[in-house]
Order: structure tokens, then C-alpha cells, then sequence
């Protein structure tokens, strides 16, 4: 008889995770859990203002101070040609200010001593002079033609503009404009935010003079890149690096880039031939690291009369802060914004981009999303509502009318992006019916009686996911495939190691159920590894939702060799031949024979004991897996919310979600994924941002001012499912971590723009705060929210 | 290691006040010569390697570093390890013997309830503390409970879930 696959623990199986059972003892190991013998301690001084240039810095105070052992600034790192580094995005960011600092909480000097109190009281001890200079906190400032120049140490930059970038058929699109009968315009700021993991950065430096072996723990979502970019950058030889991914305290993209502190770590380790520890606090964390969006969107879309969408046009403003940081492996200036509206079937668009430098933190990463995706997903659906509003069409038909239909895939965007499966009216139709829809008018009514404001918000989308295929992406000209080692005891039991990293997203659960799927091996048998480049196999990492997508498709395959191998040594066990065999889950059978057949443990031992003449021993392999495709999971969220008049405060009454992520490894950890998300979304909405004031100082550099919504505030979610198969991934998955927080947030603003709909109100830049909801709700105007920070916000 | 403990410091630095605290932690009493300023939870982390209690802001806002102080639930990330002289605390490490969780910990790993697991041994010990206090919650009550530990991967549905679960459980144990 067959093996029952969820008994095991394969496809399908909500297996509880193996990784809780430390984590719920406490025993857990995150980077600064890690001991060293001599271990030292490293804290940074970073610079109070937004923009001044360096006069002195006098470190003898610090230096002076029993129990410290290195005192490091921009100067000595010049004299090592590490005062400054490249970027993922070809640009260079300093490591140690040298000339002038360029935003608040850069990186000035770091203090190593005996232990972290002592190298923060030494901090305190040094004396920067600085000479201010004037500030620039938005891309309107910046392109002003009397603005400063921030880059003034690059020769060939003489304004403040990063770049421009444009895509698609400007004439045709323009043309589509001139037949259109309706036309419909939207203008917004998608408001710069933190992914702000619990856990900051951190890391653990270790210099071995002896083997000129540097071990390098790290906060790092991407192990593999930082040894490339260490030995590619820095010319140590690679075979001497050693990086290693501890248990990490969640990412969300904040841990992809190299940060200043990290390459700090290393040459004090190496100057002081110690280990050195350097673990940031939470306003390090969130003034200087990779922060999320920023962008300013613009655009207008054509229609006929009936609905239909003739073509649609944008203009995007993008602020990068003091250097161009940007984590994305796309060779696209402004990541994937250009798959906004890859849900429907548009003819015709174009779309203009321009970046910015200001005097911010620099390093816009993907948070929980591929890169700019939550920004474009985000314009597309409030552009969505905007024009079936504009068109006098309810906005649930406008999106029928206009969406690919199933029969329409594979698809292929203005754009140039294939989309190739989905049901979109399907989710739709799920969604609409769990809100209860068609009884929302009269709902409404009902709620106008008791003085509240109801409205109702939808988000639908497509997303690109899996970062991807090699003719687009790379990273340092590095292919973003991923990779997956199988070795199969002699017992039957496994170890299987990956490229990813995970961060919370449970692959030492779900990697095991794939091989548990191919092999019929349970997957209690099988313990996964990752994080550790001198034993995992080289992969691109954990972000853009690119493990399952990428690294679980190298799993399935790495499986499927081991199968293929297998297969041989079953037909010598049962001495038939190869073509005679077949395959069910766990077992060899000779088809003629049911009952004749050898388990795949049985297969396993005979590979080390009784393989046949000629074959090479053992039962091990590895697979790399190049996707010819990114992956496109759909979702549709749908919010219900009550704004009270008086206060302008909003809540949500309901809130659906229905997910097609394609085939779902593991049903609870998908689940788990979509509220994680979700919520990540109501919080960018409703209450976390970052926003400056006009002399640079971040407002949102700690958890009083940078709020994140907890348990009392954060709605219940309704989850629903649709599976379309990926068609090219080998095991029909999509990926999941972060469709929620993509199309989440303007399933909220939706809604709030819905009950506002008869004010006379277009638009509130996020997050709609009970203020900005107030000031719309009494002016009848719209609330924008650019930087300097607004009065009352 | 650490010179803000006697017995490993390389420069005994006479300008550093010390002062001698006695600990109950998880049921046995420790004794530390510590400076004034040092944090309990860097006494508990650095000094008795309880690596399970989490530092995550430093400002008593993310609650990754709560700990039970003589039952009640603190942020040891804001509480000086001198105030808790002669006082009883509660690590993550105390919560399960050798052989068996406790149910909140079973709870959590049945109802999903944590992704990263970084903010997981404060939700813990503050949901223990909610349960004394109210072995009968209901949804809400659970959420208000938890309103001082933030976690950025569950979404907090399966975190109610998991103290639910061990909210039934503990009751059936108790009968």
C-alpha cells in the first residue's frame, strides 16, 4: 500500500515546526546570543545632523578610557581604502563619514572595548566638529536649481538627480489618451517606512591570524553574497571567508544590504586580531538602515465609456536618501514598478521615473515585497477605484471588465512581463461574497443612521515573485538562481542544505516536506540547514519571496536526481530492468508485480552497501535551479471600515483575504505568512511611517515615535483559497510571504476613500491618522503628507 | 566577556562602584558583584547566559526582554539588575521542566503562533502572567494582555490562538 503523504509530513501537511522547538525554550541562537573566547565589543557614533561638513574629530578622550582597545574613524579607514564601499546599486555609500556627513545617524567613528558599556560611554567621549550646511528632506528641495549639492564627492555629479528611467510606447499610449472618453487622474506620496524586524543588525567578526581564516556571523538574509562581495571587493581569497546566518530575528529586506557596521566589525577584528561583537540598538536600527518606498506617484488612466481601459501613464519620484543603496538585483532603475497593473489587460502604458538624493538615510530595500512592487500594487488599485468612480462603474465590475480572464494566459503586460495563470474573477467572486457585498448599501444606510461613515475597500493584484530568472537579474553580475544538497544516510534518514536563509518563514519545516513529496522519506527524517556558506551550497538568499519560487524548486529537483539514482538501484534489487520499475510514494515496484518492490530507505542502503557493479557509491547530489519565469500569485483583500465623524478615527469591521499562491507546501505556515502580512499592511495604512522635519531629524527613530500596531489594535483576518499552479515551477508554488503586505494597504485606504467618497475627497497620503482623516473630512480637500513633517502629525 | 562583572574583569577599575545583588532566578538564587547601571537584562543574557530573554528597543516598547518579576510581568531592558535584589524572576528558561513544556509553549507551537521567534519568550511569559491573573480569557482579554509585546511576522491572530489554547488546557489540567 501506499504511503499516506500527510502522515509523513509532505505536501499539503500543516506540520507543526520543527524550528519552535527552540525558540519556545528560549533557546534560540541570534546574533548577539553568540559568545567568542576574548571576545570585544563595538559600538558606532553617529552623526546628530542631517547635513554638515567634518571640521575635526578628536578621539583622545575615548582613546584615554581603561577597557578600551580601538578607536576608529573615516580617516583610518581612508588609509585602507575602506572609507567607503560600493552599493548593490552601483553606486558608493561611506563607511566612516571622511568629508561630510549626509544624514542623521551616518556612521562617524566606532569605539571597540572591553565590553558595550564602556565603548558607548567612549562614544560620548568623542568630539566631532561640524559645520552645517543646509538640509534637503524631499525630491522637490533636491531638484531645486539653488540646491545644495549632497554628492559633491563624486566628480561627474553636479545636481542632486540619482537618474531617469522610462518603459513603454510613449506615442501609442499618448494617442490611446486622445480617443478616450473618460480620463481619470491620481496623484500621491507612498510614505517612506521601516521594515523594522525586532531583532536589529548585528555582527560577530572573527579574524584568525594564524589560519587567515575570517569567520564573519551576520545579521544577513543573503550569507552567499556577502562572501562574494567580500571576496570581490575586499580581494580576501574566498576559500578563507566564512559567513554565517545565525537564527535570524525576522528580515523583511533589512537585512540584504552590507551595512557600514558589519564591514567596521571586520577590520577591527582584524586590527585587534579579536573577535569583535557589533550589535545595533533600535534608533541605529531604524535612522540608518535600509528603510521601504518613498515615492511620489502620478498618473492618469484612459477609458471608453463602458469601462474598458485604453492606457495608462505614470510619473514617479523616487527619494533614495544620501547615497543610491537600493537592494535589488533588477537591472530596472525603479525595481519591478513597471508590473503595476499586470492583473489587467491594458494595451497601451508608459511610465517616466526619477530618483533623487536627499539628505536621508540611504538603501531602500524591498520590505516584504520585490522591489517597488507595494508601491506600483499600491497606485494600480487606487488608481483602480479612482477610475471606476471617474467612469460611474461599480468598482468590483470595473475590475471584471478589466481583468486578464483565465483564457487570456499566458499573458503578456504593455510592459513586457509574461503573467501565466491565475482565476482572478474567481477570487474576486470569493471575496465579494464573504464581505457580503451586495448587502453593503444598505449596511451603509444603516450605519449613516448612528452618525458613522461606512465604506468598503478592494485590492486585487498580481505580483511578481521570485526573483528570477537570469536574463534580468543578478546580483554583482551574479545569476539569481538558487541551489539545494540532498545527502541520504545509508538508514534512510537526510540532511539537506540550501542557499536560502530563513528568517521566520519556517524552511527547516516546509524544505523537508518537498523531499518528503518526492522521495516518500518522512519529514521527521530529513533536518535542514542553511545560513552557512562553508557548508551550503551557494545560493542568492531569502527576499523578493524568492525561496519557494527558487530555492524550493532546486529542492524538488536536487529530489528528483536522488529518485533518478534510486530508481537504478531499485532495478538491481529486484534484478529487472530500469524500464520494468515504477514509481509510487516511498517505493519501487516492478509493475507486472504490485507486491515486489524495495522502499527508498532500502534503495538507501544498498547505495552504500550492495549498489550495483559499476555505480558510484553513496546517495547524495545537488540541484541549481535557474526559474524561466518569475512566479505570479494573485490576491484579493477586501476591507469593511467605520469611520466615526467626530474624531476621524477608523476601524475595521471585516476584513477578507483570498490567496492563490498556487500548490501550498504547508497550509498553516501559508496562513501564517498572509496574517504576518496583513497586518504589516494595516500598519503602514493606518499609524507607521518614517517622516522628517525640515532640518533632517528623522521622526520615527524609536518605537514611541515609529508606531507599530500590537495585538489590541490589529483587526481579525478571514482567509480564503484559490490554487492555480505555477505552470513552470516544478512543484505548482508561487510563494506567498508577500502578496498581503503588497496589496494590503490599499484595501484599507480604499475603504477609507470609499466613505469619503461624497466629501468631495480624493485622496489621504498614508497612514491615514484620525487627523489627516479629520482635516479631509472637514476641508472636503486632500491630504497630502511630504516631508518637512506637517503640524499635527 | 565582560568587566561589569568582578570575577573577569582585566583592569579592576577602583572608580567603578560595585554592588553585591542576590537573585532568585527560575528558582535558584544567584549572587553577582555588578555595577548599578547594569541592566537585568544584561545581567541575565550576559552574566548567567539566559540568552532566551530578547533585547529589541531598548526604550520598554517592543516588550522582547519582558520577564516575570516576582510574578509580574517587567521589561528587563529598562529595570537596573540592582532593583531586582531579593527579588524573584522568570526567564523563558524556567517556564518548561527537562521532560515537559508548559502548555503556553505547546500552545504556541500548535496554534502556529510565532514565525522568527524573536518576540516569542516575552509574549510567553507575558500571556503566562495574563493567565494567572485570568485563567478564562476571552479574545479580547488575551489581546489587551499582550497590548505590550509587538511582534512583526504573526499578525498576533495565531499568538491569541496559541494563549487560548493553553487557557483550555490549564483549565482541563487544573480540574
Amino acid at each position: 500500500m501506499s504511503l499516506d503523504e500527510l502522515k509523513i509530513g509532505g505536501m499539503g501537511a500543516s506540520r507543526r515546526r520543527v524550528e519552535d522547538n527552540r525558540f519556545i525554550r528560549g533557546k534560540g541562537n541570534y546574533i548577539d546570543d553568540i559568545v567568542l573566547p576574548g571576545m570585544l565589543h563595538m559600538e558606532i557614533l553617529r552623526s546628530p545632523v542631517a547635513h554638515a561638513r567634518i571640521k575635526s574629530i578628536d578621539t583622545s578622550a575615548a582613546w584615554d578610557m581603561p577597557g578600551v582597545r580601538l578607536v576608529l574613524t573615516g580617516e583610518m579607514m581612508a588609509a585602507r581604502n575602506l572609507a567607503w564601499m560600493p552599493t548593490l546599486s552601483y553606486d558608493t555609500q561611506a563607511v566612516l563619514a571622511t568629508d561630510k556627513v549626509r544624514f542623521q545617524g551616518q556612521e562617524v567613528a566606532a569605539v571597540i572595548a572591553d565590553d558595550p558599556y564602556i565603548a558607548k560611554d567612549a562614544c560620548a567621549k568623542i568630539v566631532v566638529d561640524y559645520e552645517i550646511l543646509p538640509v534637503i528632506v524631499n525630491p522637490v528641495q533636491a531638484a531645486a536649481p539653488d540646491a545644495v549639492l549632497i554628492r559633491d564627492d563624486k566628480e561627474d555629479q553636479k545636481d542632486n538627480k540619482v537618474f531617469d528611467w522610462e518603459i513603454g510606447d510613449k506615442a501609442k499610449t499618448d494617442k490611446a489618451f486622445e480617443e478616450a472618453d473618460v480620463i481619470s487622474k491620481l496623484e500621491l506620496h507612498y510614505p517612506r517606512t521601516h521594515p523594522s524586524p525586532m531583532e536589529c543588525c548585528g555582527s560577530l567578526a572573527d579574524f584568525d591570524r594564524s589560519t587567515n581564516k575570517l569567520t564573519v556571523y551576520m545579521t544577513s538574509q543573503a550569507p552567499h553574497i556577502v562572501r562574494a562581495a567580500v571576496a570581490l571587493v575586499a580581494e580576501l581569497p574566498e576559500q578563507n571567508i566564512r559567513i554565517v546566518s545565525p537564527d535570524i530575528g525576522g528580515g523583511f529586506g533589512n537585512k540584504v544590504p552590507v551595512y557600514p557596521g558589519y564591514v567596521i566589525s571586520i577590520l577591527a577584528s582584524i586590527l585587534t586580531e579579536r573577535p569583535v561583537k557589533w550589535i545595533e540598538d533600535k534608533t541605529g536600527n531604524l535612522i540608518s538602515t535600509g528603510f521601504g518606498r518613498d515615492v511620489y506617484l502620478k498618473g492618469e488612466m484612459a477609458m471608453r465609456k463602458d469601462g474598458k481601459i485604453l492606457a495608462f501613464r505614470m510619473n514617479t519620484i523616487s527619494d533614495h536618501g544620501a547615497f543610491f543603496a537600493d537592494a535589488q538585483p533588477s537591472k530596472f532603475k525603479i525595481g519591478l514598478m513597471h508590473s503595476t497593473f499586470a492583473a489587467y489587460d491594458i494595451p497601451n502604458a508608459h511610465l517616466f521615473a526619477t530618483g533623487y538624493y536627499t539628505n536621508k538615510a540611504p538603501g531602500g530595500v524591498a520590505y516584504r515585497c520585490s522591489f517597488r512592487v507595494t508601491e506600483a500594487m499600491f497606485f494600480q488599485e487606487r488608481m483602480v477605484q479612482a477610475a471606476a468612480d471617474d467612469c460611474g462603474i461599480d468598482q468590483a465590475e470595473f475590475r471584471r471588465i478589466n481583468f486578464v480572464k483565465d483564457d487570456q494566459f499566458p499573458h503578456r503586460t504593455a510592459f513586457g512581463f509574461l503573467t501565466d495563470s491565475g482565476q482572478y474573477g474567481k477570487c474576486l467572486d470569493i471575496g465579494l461574497e464573504a464581505i457580503g457585498y451586495k448587502n453593503f448599501a444598505a449596511e451603509k444606510a444603516e450605519a449613516a443612521k448612528r452618525g458613522r461613515l461606512l465604506g468598503i475597500g478592494i485590492s486585487t493584484m498580481t505580483e511578481p515573485l521570485g526573483a528570477g530568472n537570469s536574463r534580468e537579474y543578478d546580483i554583482l553580475g551574479i545569476k539569481m538562481f538558487d541551489s539545494a544538497e540532498l545527502r541520504v544516510h545509508m538508514t534512510g534518514k537526510a540532511i539537506l542544505r540550501t542557499g536560502a536563509k530563513t528568517q521566520g518563514q519556517g524552511h527547516e519545516t516546509t524544505w523537508a516536506q518537498i523531499v518528503a513529496h518526492e522521495l516518500g522519506i518522512p519529514a521527521d527524517d530529513i533536518i535542514v540547514e542553511e545560513g552557512d556558506t562553508d557548508t551550503a551550497p551557494f545560493g542568492m538568499g531569502t527576499y523578493a519571496s524568492r525561496s519557494t519560487p527558487v530555492a524550493g524548486a532546486a529542492v524538488a529537483m536536487v529530489a528528483r536526481k536522488i529518485r533518478a539514482k534510486a530508481r537504478k538501484i531499485a532495478a538491481h534489487l529486484l534484478e529487472v530492468s530500469e524500464e520494468d520499475i515504477e514509481w509510487e510514494l516511498g517505493r519501487f515496484y516492478v509493475r507486472s508485480n504490485h507486491d515486489r518492490g524495495v522502499t527508498i530507505q532500502e534503495c538507501a542502503m544498498a547505495a552504500y552497501s550492495n549498489m550495483p557493479d559499476g555505480m558510484e557509491p553513496g546517495l547524495e547530489n545537488n540541484a541549481y535551479y535557474d526559474p524561466p519565469n518569475l512566479t505570479w500569485p494573485f490576491a484579493c483583500y477586501i476591507a469593511k471600515v467605520e469611520i466615526d465623524p467626530e474624531t476621524g478615527v477608523w476601524d475595521v469591521l471585516q476584513f477578507v483575504a483570498v490567496d492563490d499562491c498556487g500548490v501550498r507546501i504547508n497550509p498553516m505556515i501559508v496562513e501564517g505568512q498572509i496574517m504576518g502580512g496583513l497586518t504589516e499592511a494595516y500598519a503602514m495604512a493606518n499609524m507607521q511611517y518614517q517622516t522628517y522635519d525640515e532640518d533632517g531629524n528623522c521622526i520615527g527613530s524609536n518605537y514611541m515615535d515609529f508606531l507599530l500596531p500590537t495585538a489590541w489594535e490589529t483587526p481579525g483576518f478571514e482567509l480564503y483559497e484559490v490554487v492555480t499552479p505555477c505552470p513552470h515551477h516544478p512543484i505548482g508554488a508561487k510563494g506567498i510571504g508577500e502578496c498581503a503586505t503588497v496589496g494590503g494597504p490599499a484595501a484599507f485606504v480604499n475603504a477609507v476613500m470609499d466613505a469619503l467618497k461624497d466629501r468631495g475627497v480624493r485622496n489621504i497620503d498614508m497612514p491615514l491618522m484620525p487627523n489627516r482623516v479629520y482635516e479631509a473630512l472637514t476641508t472636503g480637500s486632500d491630504v497630502y503628507g511630504m516631508p518637512p513633517v506637517r503640524s499635527g502629525d | 566577556m565582560s568587566s561589569l562583572f568582578e570575577e573577569v574583569q582585566t583592569q579592576p577599575n577602583a572608580d567603578i562602584p560595585v554592588r553585591r545583588v542576590t537573585i532568585n532566578v527560575n528558582g535558584e538564587d544567584r549572587s553577582a558583584n555588578i555595577e548599578p547601571r547594569l541592566l537585568l537584562a544584561d545581567l541575565l543574557r550576559q552574566g548567567l547566559k539566559l540568552t532566551g530573554t530578547h533585547k529589541g528597543c531598548d526604550t520598554t516598547s517592543c516588550g522582547a526582554c519582558t520577564v516575570l518579576f516576582d510574578g509580574r510581568p517587567i521589561k528587563s531592558c529598562t529595570m537596573l539588575a540592582v532593583q531586582a535584589d531579593g527579588h524573584e524572576v522568570q526567564t523563558v528558561e524556567g517556564l518548561a521542566t527537562p521532560s515537559e513544556l508548559h502548555p503556553i509553549q505547546e500552545g504556541f507551537k500548535q496554534e502556529h503562533g510565532l514565525q522568527c521567534g524573536f518576540c516569542t519568550p516575552g509574549m510567553m511569559l507575558a500571556a503566562k502572567a495574563l493567565l494567572e491573573r485570568n485563567p478564562n480569557p476571552t479574545e479580547d482579554d488575551v489581546r489587551w494582555g499582550l497590548s505590550g509585546n509587538l511582534c512583526r511576522c504573526t499578525g498576533y491572530q495565531n499568538i491569541v490562538k496559541a494563549v487560548l489554547w493553553a487557557a483550555d488546557k490549564m483549565r482541563a489540567e487544573s480540574i
